[in-house]
């Protein structure tokens, strides 16, 4: 392999890895907070750019405003999946509100199907994100400048939330013990909702993203994005806000120099990333960054 | 207690009753075909067609035809007990499997078992039709439509490089690539790349930069329509400059709507050129097709369209509606007068009929070249 090949699929990585870790942070962070993997995370992804389509078809809002509708709007609907879904469980045993996770996420799924249509739908690019970059012969997307950025402002802000302001010392509270917070005068619902939003609108940008960079609206497009979005989360150390950025890297770079290096296989790499998943769970099952976390009797 | 058990067997006897009454009136016809999953979209273009000409010819033998739709969920598994679903429960006298020879396979072994006749519009993969008396198609299939594809290639084009990006869970995608690749090799042509995908797969940059540094002068592609919508966007991305050339999946509005810029100069084989009517019956399909949904037709639902209406002319033709009269029928056509060509079935059960290339130009499909076989 030429050394331009090999750097060009270093950028392919790099854009690919970026948008996995965007979509893995909001994974984690649910996580972190509720030790609740909320399997409708993708659902939530896919509904973002499916809003800024209709935004910018129906309404004739200008893009950024239909952005800025989508991102509020999907930020909404995962504040309302979990008053409804995971809410009246909170106090249940922790797989009831997993199996409501994916039930919500198959109800999402079916609901975009039969409001959304089958049909795939093009996406309209504003033409910063059609843009490419050159380097000798090595090209690159605009989107891949706009994830990293966009992942960065995220991640500061969100550990500034997290660590800085009284909701983040209520969340990081409630991830250590429920009841105590409870007993401490903590507003656990709101703290929760506000997890949720935050959790949902950085699926949205994710999604909004991942629609620019990849231009086609399915219902199901959130299926496999999502699953990535928690293999990298698990790579990083679940619930873990820079693992999850870091595994969505890396997760994003194997995939892509598997195929550059294995074409002949290159069908399988989903296949190889979920090997992937396999081993860390045998091997390194608190991840990368993780830490070791003594479970309470 | 006595009174109300009396009125509840006869409320059963009278429903009994009327039903087989209706049922004297009706013949069912099966349809088993992706309404959900990775496939929905073709299943929903084949569905034009069936109701289309259901509903120019919603009768045959002095019997109304009812369409009973399954839905195979795009899964080769639950394509075969969609079919005998279908045999079983409903009692259906032929069945029709269209999108996706990956379906059609297991579905048509069970219909041979059971012996009924299946009837496939757009399934190009040989083995569909393979060792099955029971089953026939309306189409071409892979061998003849790559080969054909190949020659285009190398003689018309003049490209002595290509590249090969094949969805691997597709038996249609894997076996028109092989058939590609046969001809192309034998011509004097050279492979440069070949590399795979899976249905549903996104991101394509790793293969496209490997065909762009392999120095392909033409990509065949030969996949469903949405996957090669984004292969075609992200190889321009990419700077890929050479020629795009795939098979008859890639007959369809739909992948112009999604691919944009990016799919204009692709040429694909297919059964049918709107701007070319091979029959009478073309142009009053592209018109029908036209009025009801208000789009350009595509390569699928004109050939679902020509399935429901050969079997009700080989229905006709057997005069009764016993499946094995209905296949010797079948099996005998020729000449049938498709909206997607002439029909022709040889004694494997394929239609023989030419290849027509279309061109996008403009962001329309346009007639290129027909190719006799």
């Amino acid at each position: 392999m030429s050394l331009n090949l090999f750097l060009q699929n270093v950028a392919n990585g790099l854009s690919l890895g970026s948008l996995y870790a965007l979509i893995a942070i909001g994974y984690t962070m649910v996580y972190g907070i509720l030790r609740l993997i909320n399997f409708a995370h993708g659902e939530i992804f896919m509904l973002a750019p499916y809003f800024l389509y209709f935004g910018v078809l129906i309404f004739h809002l200008p893009w950024w405003a239909s952005i800025i509708a989508a991102i509020a709007l999907t930020a909404m609907t995962g504040m309302l999946s979990e008053r409804i879904a995971y809410k009246p469980l909170r106090d249940a045993p922790r797989i009831s509100a997993l199996i409501s996770a994916i039930g919500v996420s198959f109800f999402l799924q079916n609901l975009a199907i039969v409001v959304f249509s089958g049909i795939p739908k093009s996406v309209h690019r504003p033409a910063f994100f059609t843009r490419l970059y050159r380097f000798g012969e090595i090209r690159i997307q605009s989107t891949l400048f706009a994830s990293i950025i966009v992942s960065s402002i995220f991640l500061t802000l969100l550990l500034y939330v997290v660590y800085r302001t009284k909701t983040g010392l209520a969340m990081r509270a409630i991830s250590t013990d429920i009841e105590t917070s409870r007993l401490m005068a903590a507003d656990v619902n709101k703290a929760i909702s506000i997890t949720f939003i935050i959790g949902s609108a950085l699926a949205a940008v994710g999604g909004i993203l991942w629609g620019l960079r990849f231009p086609q609206l399915f219902p199901t497009m959130g299926m496999i994005p999502g699953l990535k979005a928690f293999i990298a989360a698990v790579v990083g150390g679940i619930g873990n806000i820079p693992g999850a950025m870091l595994g969505g890297l890396i997760l994003g770079m194997t995939e892509i120099l598997f195929v550059a290096f294995l074409p002949a296989v290159s069908g399988y790499r989903d296949a190889f990333v979920f090997l992937i998943l396999i081993l860390i769970l045998l091997f390194k099952p608190d991840g990368i960054l993780g830490k070791k976390v003594q479970e309470k009797v | 207690m006595r009174k109300s058990l009396f009125v509840l067997t006869l409320a059963i006897l009278i429903i009994a009753i009327s039903s087989s009454a209706l049922a004297a009136d009706v013949v069912k016809l099966g349809i088993a075909e992706p309404m959900t999953g990775a496939m929905a979209v073709g299943g929903e273009l084949c569905m034009r067609g069936y109701e289309l000409a259901h509903e120019q010819k919603p009768t045959v033998l002095g019997k109304t035809v009812e369409l009973i739709l399954v839905d195979n969920k795009s899964d080769k598994v639950e394509a075969a007990s969609a079919v005998s679903r279908l045999i079983e429960r409903d009692g259906v006298v032929a069945v029709f499997v269209s999108y996706g020879s990956g379906m059609a396979i297991p579905g048509g072994e069970v219909a041979n078992k059971a012996g009924i006749p299946l009837l496939s519009g757009t399934a190009t993969n040989p083995l569909v039709t393979q060792g099955k008396d029971f089953v026939f198609r309306t189409c071409f299939i892979d061998p003849f439509q790559g080969e054909v594809m190949a020659r285009y290639t190398f003689e018309n084009l003049g490209i002595k490089k290509a590249a090969l990006l094949v969805d691997i869970a597709q038996d249609y995608s894997v076996g028109l690539a092989n058939f590609y690749k046969r001809t192309f090799e034998e011509l004097g042509g050279e492979i440069v790349s070949d590399t795979k995908y899976n249905t549903g797969d996104q991101d394509f940059s790793a293969q496209l930069s490997q065909v762009i540094a392999s120095g392909a002068e033409a990509l065949f592609f030969p996949g469903y329509f949405g996957d090669v919508a984004l292969i075609a966007i992200q190889g321009r991305e990419l700077g890929y400059e050479g020629q795009y050339l795939g098979g008859d999946t890639l007959h369809n509005p739909v992948l112009i709507e999604l691919a944009g810029e990016a799919a204009e100069g692709l040429i694909a084989s297919t059964f049918f050129a709107e701007d070319q009517p091979a029959t009478p019956e073309s142009e009053k399909y592209a018109a029908l097709f036209r009025e009801k949904y208000g789009l350009a037709p595509d390569a699928v639902s004109i050939l679902t369209y020509d399935s429901y209406n050969l079997m009700l002319d080989a229905i006709e033709r057997a005069g009764s509606f016993d499946p094995a009269a209905i296949r010797d029928a079948l099996a005998v056509t020729k000449g049938f007068q498709g909206a997607g060509g002439s029909v022709t079935i040889n004694e494997t059960g394929d239609a023989i009929k030419p290849a027509v290339l279309v061109k996008v130009v403009n962001g329309e499909y346009k007639y290129e070249t027909t190719v006799n076989p």
